[in-house]
């Protein structure tokens, strides 16, 4: 029987919100205070739901030893006490949550072979959080 | 279509152990949750329900009777247990949080009369749930 699983980790990083595409003027008007040049930082928590067929043999949809180590070696240790400006992946790409939300969805949709990924949630703070599913409808 | 989903806390007691595995086998694949005298986690419960809202009661389903269902099913049946010793579904099955929400499903799906299930989510700790929606 098919059954999703989600874990949930944390990571800490800082970014700026500023778009070459606009004038100053206009990144300040769109990112307000997100626009400050000196950057400002944020606790996120990341949520990884993989689906699959229960294993008969384990109980298990994936080894959670397989998604930890997966998740610390690719998102987490690359991610974690970084300025998400600096990285490669957001010399052109704004870092908003939106657009990291996709970035590691697309890093697990590359590299995790241990079940199918269905969805990544991140929350910037308590009280605004970002979901993506590789373009599909999220599930109630 | 409204989706309600009501919670409930319990707490259990298991350890993961395939006898067709040998001793190594199940220490590799479980790790520390091989351990024979077992462990225990507070498991939160999240069952969802979908329907049509009754025009009359205003209700998708009778709050009172999904949570009476879920402690009689759920509740009595797991709460301060040893999933592997006292569940009969964990004679034969791994009582991980991937299976327990399947036997919930299992125990509760057949009492659902006017409300249909959606889900079952079960927490075993804040960082790891599973969700089941009743497919095979």
């Amino acid at each position: 029987m098919k059954a999703h699983l989600t874990r949930r980790y944390r990571f800490s990083a800082s970014h700026r919100l500023h778009s070459g595409e606009f004038s100053a003027e206009e990144n300040r008007t769109i990112y307000g205070k997100c626009n400050n040049p000196h950057g400002h930082g944020h606790n996120y928590a990341l949520e990884v739901t993989v689906s699959g067929p229960v294993d008969d043999r384990t109980g298990m949809v994936c080894n959670l030893v397989d998604l930890d180590g997966f998740v610390e070696k690719e998102v987490l240790s690359h991610y974690d006490l970084e300025n998400l400006n600096t990285l490669q992946e957001f010399a052109r790409n704004v870092p908003t949550t939106e657009n990291l939300c996709v970035e590691i969805f697309e890093i697990l949709q590359r590299g995790f072979r241990h079940a199918h990924l269905e969805r990544v949630r991140l929350e910037e703070t308590m009280m605004n959080s970002f979901e993506y599913a590789g373009g599909a409808e999220t599930r109630p | 279509m409204v989706y309600l989903t009501r919670k409930a806390e319990f707490s259990a007691s298991h350890y993961y152990h395939n006898p067709e595995f040998t001793p190594e086998e199940n220490r590799r694949v479980f790790g520390k949750c091989n351990n024979p005298n077992g462990h225990g986690h507070n498991y939160t419960l999240e069952v969802t329900v979908k329907g049509a809202v009754d025009p009359r009661s205003g209700f998708v389903v009778d709050l009172k009777e999904l949570k009476e269902i879920m402690h009689h099913e759920v509740l009595d049946a797991m709460d301060h247990r040893f999933l592997n010793k006292e569940v009969p579904e964990f004679a034969s099955r791994i009582p991980t949080t991937e299976n327990l929400a399947i036997a919930i499903w299992q125990r509760l799906a057949p009492k659902l009369q006017k409300a249909q299930l959606h889900r079952v989510r079960v927490y075993e700790t804040p960082d790891l749930f599973a969700d089941f929606y009743g497919e095979a």
